[in-house]
């Protein structure tokens, strides 16, 4: 009886009053959580003694906006996603969808104009508007640029959803070319192209496809085995390593050391693989972890062979085929065999097109691999392990081969990783990689490709661009970095996306096996498997 | 064998840290069956909150007895702590709650990163060190022991005592029980389940804060990336005593601390994290659940 009496209570309110029930809820907590941490800062003085600076301003602005956001969201934002859902009463249709009402062709051109507009006086922002004012407006040119290509991917969304892999894998290869023409126009120059290009296809490109491919080894042992695995970052190290300790001991070239360091990864996927066949679930996770950091713990302490650490360094570039090399001093440099510029650049253009050969060639073994027995196997093994053992499946052969497979991909992404950074150290084999991977391949829903593709781009791309963001620091005052914040930012987008799509931002599968016809069904209807 | 002796308590005193924290862990585990990442950093953040109440102390009051110090240290970070872990689970897994298994589980990673860079740019990434607050040792018998292990071992096994009287004897524990092996049919027998599993959190949040405010104590020092080693350790030993199981829990913990001291005492204290997690391993492979945990039995 108390409790309906409660719920008319709460119904009658208004959105309104609810929201400064709850902003004023939400304060409360958030000025209880945030009153010691950044109310007060320890800092060291000069005696090296800790002493405490209050920053009561800074919690005050804080805490504001927790309850302003709060009492946005309860007194407007829900009230409107409730209204989305009610039929119109006149029309009998549901009201504009979001996206139909946001992309319009009005402001569409609107935007279009203002960027040719702000390109166009690029070069004299700064002396018309003053500083300021010009890097807000070179913010409103990145996100006018970001509206545009959003509308236009709207307009033929139903064209880009039906052929989004060819679309996608054209943009990649496009990619490069598209970067350095792109600044080549803006820059006047060829060198200046070349130049410009590095930050795009090495921090954005090579970066976000290492992850993709990543992700997609994972994503055999993960989404499509059911085995979790917390530690594949080790398989990246072994590869690394691999290829790190070979050439420049031996001198091997990278395209031999290449299938041996993804050699190396798959027996040590097996070796972890021995121990754990008979574990499920969290203990399973557990262990993969503590494998992880086993060879992490090893390649520090292990100093004669891994130079601790210190890391290797100076190894050796991969060749153009062992056609031409990317070294300056060699004789066949690739700018003294084909006459032109010298440029640090077409060694990251070339290593652009490496990964993603290498990424799409591991979607394509993934793809092959799920309509071979040993795919439905591991399939089947996700959803039911112990039906998988009466029909008579191998659980132990398949397990292995998923660890195996999984870890190769790994290894090549190892390699892969040195001969592009020239240096490895054990400090990029942390744990925290191995979860932003499996954070990756969760977010963009198991066993998916496409969707762990565009989670990969969207999570690392969205805090590479964090480092772009200098024009922040006309709003926040010169010492602010917003590369400090890229991590927290991280892993508050790893929650909000997760609760906002539980199932990953693809939520259907297809499945390798159907009765009469392929029909792409619900990601709920897909395992997690038990380990 | 002194020497051994001197390392038995040395890795007690390591151990019942460890122990602190792994019972966090497992109970979360039991009741709603989730790995909660962020654990370890609600520990650092314990830590941190000592730190903070410490200066605060120091700079408020020319000298405050060391007891009384240490006191108002836990219970504050006690409080804070659950506060965090209260509103994580709330915002962080409620929602998530019955949903596939792995959504807690990548929740609870980002907690983790969020937190302990939240730390980092608000308190800044150096680490933080405290004057010595205790430092008295005594020698009995040619064993060094020192105040501090004495504290953290009376501490521990009074909070150990409290706990086992809470969950066995009241009827909060009950409920607890009761969510632990059957949630709906506890939810329809009257307990309110939500407000169970909230409890488990801020219970695993104390007990991970007395053991943040031991740490500082112990070691003096404290940083933002601290949650994590002793998270996993902890993490291990909850699982090596069996994960879901109480007494497990501290038995496992106790079993890495002595492994932990052992290894580094004898062998090479470089290898000292590769020993435990190498034992944990070995444990596994013969005792698939561990010492103290009951195997799943999976009906078909």
């Amino acid at each position: 009886m108390a409790n309906i009496a409660q719920a008319t209570r709460e119904e009658s309110a208004t959105p309104f009053q609810r929201g400064i029930k709850e902003a004023l809820y939400a304060g409360a907590i958030s000025f209880g959580l945030f009153f010691l941490f950044i109310g007060l800062r320890t800092d060291q003085n000069i005696r090296n003694e800790l002493i405490l600076v209050p920053r009561w301003g800074l919690l005050a602005s804080v805490v504001a906006l927790v309850m302003a956001g709060r009492f946005l969201y309860v007194a407007y934002g829900q009230p409107f996603m409730a209204k989305q859902k009610i039929v119109d009463v006149a029309s009998g249709l549901l009201p504009d969808s979001v996206a139909t009402r946001f992309f319009r062709l009005p402001y569409f051109i609107a935007a279009l104009v203002a960027v040719v507009l702000l390109f166009v006086l690029a070069g004299s922002l700064d002396s018309i508007f003053g500083p300021v004012l010009a890097g807000y407006l070179r913010f409103f040119r990145a996100l006018a640029i970001i509206y545009a290509l959003a509308s236009v991917m709207f307009y033929f969304r139903a064209f880009i959803q039906a052929h989004f892999s060819a679309l996608g894998i054209g943009v990649l290869v496009a990619y490069p070319i598209v970067v350095v023409v792109a600044l080549t126009l803006i820059s006047g120059s060829m060198a200046g192209g070349f130049q410009g290009s590095l930050k795009w296809v090495d921090n954005f490109g090579i970066q976000i496809l290492i992850y993709v491919m990543l992700a997609w080894g994972l994503n055999i042992v993960v989404g499509l085995a059911g085995l979790l695995d917390l530690g594949y970052v080790a398989f990246y190290a072994v590869g690394a390593y691999a290829y790190a300790l070979l050439a420049t001991q031996l001198g091997w070239s990278f395209w031999i050391l290449l299938p041996v360091a993804g050699i190396m990864a798959a027996f040590w996927g097996v070796m972890l693989g021995f121990p754990v066949l008979r574990l499920r679930g969290d203990y399973l996770a557990i262990v993969t972890l503590a494998f992880g950091e086993i060879i992490r713990l090893v390649l520090i302490n292990w100093r004669e062979v891994t130079n601790g650490a210190a890391g290797i360094s100076g190894i050796p570039k991969v060749s153009f085929f062992g056609l031409m090399s990317f070294n300056v001093s060699d004789p066949n440099y690739i700018a003294k065999v084909l006459g032109i510029a010298q440029s640090g650049a077409y060694y990251k253009i070339f290593l652009y097109y490496l990964i993603l050969g290498l990424a799409l060639l591991t979607a394509f073994v993934t793809i092959r691999l799920r309509r071979m027995p040993v795919g439905r196997a591991w399939e089947a093994l996700r959803e039911d392990e112990i039906a998988c053992r009466s029909l008579g499946i191998n659980t132990t052969t398949t397990k292995l081969t998923a660890f195996a497979t999984g870890a190769m991909f790994g290894g090549f992404a190892g390699s892969f990783f040195a001969a592009r950074q020239g240096f490895v150290s054990p400090e990029s084999f942390v744990f925290l990689e191995s979860a932003i991977i499996l954070a990756i391949v969760v977010l963009g829903g198991m066993g998916s490709l496409v969707g762990i593709a565009v989670a990969a781009a969207v999570m690392i791309g969205g805090t590479e661009i964090l480092r772009e963001m200098e024009f922040l620091k006309a709003v926040f005052g010169q010492d602010f970095t917003p590369e400090l914040y890229r991590m927290l930012l991280f892993g508050m987008a790893m929650v909000i996306v997760m609760l906002w799509k539980p199932r990953g931002f693809v939520g259907s599968r297809e499945p390798t096996a159907f009765l009469h016809e392929r029909k792409a069904v619900s990601g709920a209807f897909t395992k997690e498997g038990h380990g | 064998m002194q020497y051994f002796v001197q390392q038995m308590v040395n890795g007690l005193t390591l151990g019942s840290i460890y122990g602190l924290i792994a019972i966090g862990y497992t109970m979360v585990y039991g009741i709603i069956g989730m790995i909660n990442f962020a654990h370890g950093d609600i520990f650092m953040l314990g830590a941190f909150v000592a730190l903070i109440v410490f200066l605060i102390l120091t700079a408020m009051f020319y000298s405050v007895p060391v007891v009384v110090a240490l006191l108002i240290m836990m219970v504050v970070a006690m409080l804070m702590t659950s506060l965090y872990n209260w509103t994580i689970e709330k915002v962080a897994y409620r929602p998530l709650r019955g949903s596939f298994r792995l959504a807690p589980l990548i929740t609870a990673i980002g907690m983790s990163i969020a937190l302990s860079n939240f730390v980092q740019v608000t308190q800044g990434p150096r680490n933080k060190p405290i004057p010595p607050m205790v430092s008295t040792v005594y020698n009995v018998g040619g064993i060094s022991i020192s105040l501090k292990q004495i504290i953290i071992v009376i501490v521990t096994v009074s909070l150990l005592a409290l706990f086992w009287y809470l969950v066995n004897k009241t009827s909060l524990g009950r409920a607890q029980r009761a969510c632990e092996q059957d949630r709906k049919m506890a939810a329809l027998l009257g307990i309110d389940v939500d407000r169970t599993i909230s409890i488990t959190f801020i219970m695993g949040a104390a007990l991970a804060a007395v053991a943040g405010t031991l740490f500082l104590m112990y070691y003096g020092v404290v940083a933002f990336s601290d949650g994590f080693v002793p998270g996993v350790k902890a993490f291990t030993a909850a699982v090596l005593g069996g994960i879901g199981s109480l007494p497990g829990a501290m038995l496992g913990g106790l079993m890495i601390g002595f492994i932990e001291s052992m290894w580094s005492a004898y062998f090479s204290i470089d290898y000292k994290d590769v020993a435990a997690f190498s034992i944990l391993a070995i444990v596994l492979i013969f005792l698939p659940s561990g010492i103290l945990g009951r195997p799943e039995v999976e009906k078909v």
